[in-house]
Formats: C-alpha cells, structure tokens, sequence
C-alpha cells in the first residue's frame, strides 16, 4: 500500500489538514447487497483545529475517521491531506483505536518505541523517547508491563504515547475512551487536551458522547442515522481554552450549547432507534 | 481443599490402584495366580524390573536414542510447519491451491509410513525422525496458518497506522502472533513428536525404548513391557515439565501463563 511520503514542508498557505469532498463509502454485504454507509460527506479541518463528530450508532462516525486514515478507499469523492490527494494510509496522521490495539507481547515501553522503529530511529534511543512519553502521560513505573497487566485508563495512556511520540501533524481518534469509566473518561479527556494544548494539532475526534465533544472541540459535527448518512449540523464551540473538563460542564455558555447541539442529535438518535433497536 | 489434603488424597489413589492390582494377581481371586500373573505381571515384579533397567548403563542409552529423535522430530516438524504456515497464511493462491493436498496428508493415519520410511531412511534414528516430523508439522502448520490469519485486525490496522512496513509487521505482529499459536500447541507437538519416535522403533529398530518394550513382548515378558511403559510415563512427564518452564518464560505477556493448551 502506498503512502504519502513527505513530512512537512512545501504545504500551500491556508490549506487544510485534512479535506473529505464529497466522499460517499460504500460496503458489499453477504448476498452482494450494497450497504451505503455515509454519502455527501463534506468536512475540512485546519491545522490545529479540533473537530468532534457526533452522531447515533451505525451513523458511519468511525466510516469517516477511517476514509481520512486511508484504511478504508471511498467509493466517490475526494480525500486531501494538506493539498494532496490521499493515495493509501495516511502517513500523516496518528489513530487511536476505540478497543485494544496494543500488541499484547509487548512491554508498554516497547509499544511505544516500535512507533519510532520506522523513523529509522535507533533502538536505544528509540526507548529513551518512549520512556520519557509513558512518563509524559503519567506511566513512568509501568513501562515494564505488559497490556494485561495495565488498567484501560492506562491502555490508553500508553496507546495516546504510541500516537504522539510519531509527532503525526494529524490526530483521529474513534471513541478512544468509549470502554472507560465517567471519571477515567475526564482524566483521559484532560491529559489529551494537556498535551494537544502544548503541540496543537489537527484533530478528529468521534463519540457517542456530546458531552465530551462539547467539552473537548473547537466545532461539533453531527452526522444524521444511517444508513446513507451525511452531515446534518456543524456547530462552533466558542468556549475558552485552557479547559478543564470537569468544570466547563457547569458553564451556562456549556449548557446553551448543549441543548442546541441536542436538538439537532435527538431527531437522528430517535431516527437511528426507530430504524431497530441498538 | 489444602495442598497437602489434595496430595494425600492423590496418592491414595495411586496406592489403592497397586493394592487392587497386587491382590488380584498374587491372591488366587480370579484364578490361578501363575497364569494371571503371566498376562498381568504383579506391581512389586515391575517396581523391581523398573528399578533394575533404571540402575544399568543400558537403559540410559536406550533413553538418550529416543530422547534424540524426539527432539530432531521436533525441531524439523516445528520449523515446517512454522514455514509453510506462514507462506501459505500470507498467499492466499498457495494456500486455495494445496489445500485438498494437505487435508488428505493430514488425514492419513500416520503409522502406515512407518514401513515406508524404514525402507527410505533405514532402521536408524531417521526413519523415526521422519515419523515424528509428519505428525509434529501439522499440528504446527495448523496453528501457526490459524495464528497469523487470525491477528486481531485492530493491532494489526494500528501497527500499519504506526507506519510499520510489511516487514516490520510480519516481525512485531505476525511473527509473535503465530508464535503464540505454536506455543498453545507445544505440549501436543511435543508429544506427537514421541509417539513418532516410539511407534517407529517399536515398528523396526535396534535402539530405544520403543525397541525395548517391542522386544520384551516379543518374548512374552509382560513385567519388561509395563516397566518399559513405567519409564516411558517418567520420560514423558519429565519432557512435559521442560515444555512447561520453556513455555512460561516465552510467553511471560500471557495473562495466565503456564496454562495448558
């Protein structure tokens, strides 16, 4: 599989990170049968922007993150990152998975060094750097275990190293704190926007949960029930930065625009229902 | 239940066993405890013989033969079956294309090349290490096909969104993935790898503990053959415990480690 190879540089002015066009993706089912998962996808996110996208189950939330990975081709459209055109995985950008997606044989530490591996950076170094991220993302006495022996949270947190230690100038994330607990959930939520805060990227963030989009994102996407589904609202989240998450819950400014952004996700979370039961 | 209840009950049962048997063949229940004891043989004659073949010289080579061609059976079936698992994991044309070929070589009963390969390899060592081999490679070709066709596809994706090239995901997915498989296997593989052995030399040889038990049936001698079968069961179980130690060091990332497979 292809990808795209320069790093930095040479990127037109004002361009966007990421730019879906378009962009409809399509599935074969058993029997042949077309599955048209979303259709007339038009999303562009700036350079350090972070867009949250929500939206009912089986919306294709995940179907978008992954057309911007490169992990799934769309069937029309247009697919830029920085400009140009995206011919496979998406070299730019990191992915932080919603499941599990270390590689259970290995140490926190050498999951996050074998990030590096195809920098063509050295071993040694290659795990001095991840000893400082796990120790960046508060892991600094684990890097010896391994998965099994790591909370979620702290899955996570390893999983978040992974990413960032790459220095990806992209960021997509599919419900990455979905399987935590409330309370995991805001300290996850926080640290990311820590260490977004001090290395601003372009961010997609996808989840179920409007709370957390509102209390993380620049602007809120909500996309309508599937199938077919398309973008049904954007809304701008004008709250100050630096946010702590746990806090900007109790804004008024939060609640506005929580009950605007709700209106607009509760016609297709009932559309989503109405279609079969979750 | 504590260890030493569990322990105490464990060997009563093995006690209890000898006693049934001793009574039996040394008492007249059943009949005549001469012609029993021709047939059945009696626990203190194969404690002893066992005894008498543990403490000559002979016997040790006899062990150490068998021991060598579990081993070659082993290692040659193990690194097949790593190979061809991976080749045939990784293409899938290869794979469509022999796999009639390799359900109907799985499916022959194994025992039936042994004349066969006696007649190609000789009656030495490698008539039997080509027994083991065909029963140890498939177990291993199995599990490692079944292993890397099988890596969760969510590593997998995010091991190639790292940017890891096809070859650094067959060395840090893939590879440890089909291991792991393998090693779930390695108490079959390894036991396979001795019956091969076995059966081979109890089938036409001159060395080993196969030949050993074949030779004392051939001449009726029923307390050679249960202490030939009393060392084999030590043999086998001491393998069994190297197997262990060899798999909880490998496979240390496993939430439960050391359990059977």
């Amino acid at each position: 599989m292809g990808e795209i190879g320069r790093q930095d540089g040479g990127d037109r002015p004002g361009t966007d990170a990421v730019r879906l066009e378009d962009v409809a993706i399509a599935f074969v089912l058993k029997g042949g049968k077309r599955y048209v998962a979303v259709e007339h996808i038009d999303l562009a996110v700036r350079p350090g922007e972070f867009v949250a996208v929500v939206g009912p189950t089986g919306s294709g939330k995940s179907t978008i993150l992954n057309a911007a990975a490169g992990l799934l081709k769309p069937a029309s459209g247009r697919v830029t990152i920085f400009g140009d055109p995206l011919p496979g995985l998406n070299a730019r950008a990191g992915y932080l998975f919603q499941a599990d997606a270390l590689m259970p044989w290995k140490t926190a530490l050498d999951n996050v060094a074998v990030a590096l591996e195809p920098k063509g950076i050295a071993r040694s170094e290659a795990r001095d750097r991840a000893r400082a991220w796990l120790g960046r993302v508060g892991l600094a006495d684990f890097v010896d275990r391994y998965p099994h022996m790591l909370s979620g949270g702290q899955r996570k947190r390893v999983a978040l190293a992974q990413m960032l230690i790459r220095d990806p100038e992209i960021l997509l994330m599919d419900e990455p704190f979905g399987p935590l607990d409330a309370q995991t959930r805001q300290i996850m939520g926080n640290l990311l926007l820590d260490l977004w805060a001090s290395n601003r990227k372009a961010v997609i963030f996808v989840t179920h949960d409007l709370e957390e989009a509102i209390a993380l994102a620049d602007r809120v996407i909500v996309l309508s029930a599937g199938p077919a589904a398309g973008i049904v609202g954007t809304f701008p989240v004008p709250l100050a930065r630096p946010r702590d998450i746990s806090e900007i819950r109790l804004e008024p400014l939060f609640h506005d625009l929580y009950k605007e952004i709700w209106s607009c996700l509760r016609v297709e979370v009932s559309r989503a229902y109405a279609a079969g039961p979750a | 239940m504590n260890r030493l209840t569990l322990l105490a009950l464990q060997i009563l049962v093995g006690l209890v066993g000898l006693a049934i048997w001793h009574v039996l063949t040394v008492y007249p229940v059943l009949g005549s405890p001469k012609q029993i004891q021709f047939f059945f043989s009696t626990p203190g004659a194969v404690l002893a013989r066992t005894w008498a073949e543990m403490t000559t010289p002979d016997i040790w080579g006899h062990l150490w033969i068998t021991l060598q061609e579990t081993v070659l059976a082993f290692l040659f079936g193990a690194a097949g079956g790593i190979a061809f698992g991976f080749l045939f994991a990784r293409n899938a044309l290869l794979a469509a294309v022999f796999d009639p070929y390799i359900k109907a070589a799985n499916a022959l009963p194994r025992v039936v090349l042994a004349p066969i390969f006696a007649l190609w390899f000789g009656l030495g060592i490698w008539s039997k290490v080509a027994l083991g081999f065909t029963l140890v490679f498939f177990i291993v070709f199995f599990n490692v096909y079944q292993g890397v066709r099988e890596v969760s596809p969510v590593v997998l994706n995010n091991a190639r969104m790292l940017g890891l090239s096809e070859r650094g995901l067959l060395r840090h997915v893939y590879w440890p993935s089909a291991l792991t498989w393998m090693f779930s296997s390695l108490h079959t593989a390894v036991g396979f790898a001795l019956v091969g052995a076995v059966v081979g030399e109890y089938l036409g040889s001159s060395a080993g503990l196969g030949y050993k038990i074949h030779e004392a049936e051939s001449v009726f001698d029923v307390t050679g053959v249960f202490a030939g079968m009393l060392i084999l069961t030590v043999f086998v179980i001491v393998i069994d415990a190297v197997v262990t130690l060899i798999e909880n060091r490998l496979l240390v990332w496993r939430p439960q480690a050391g359990g059977h497979g």
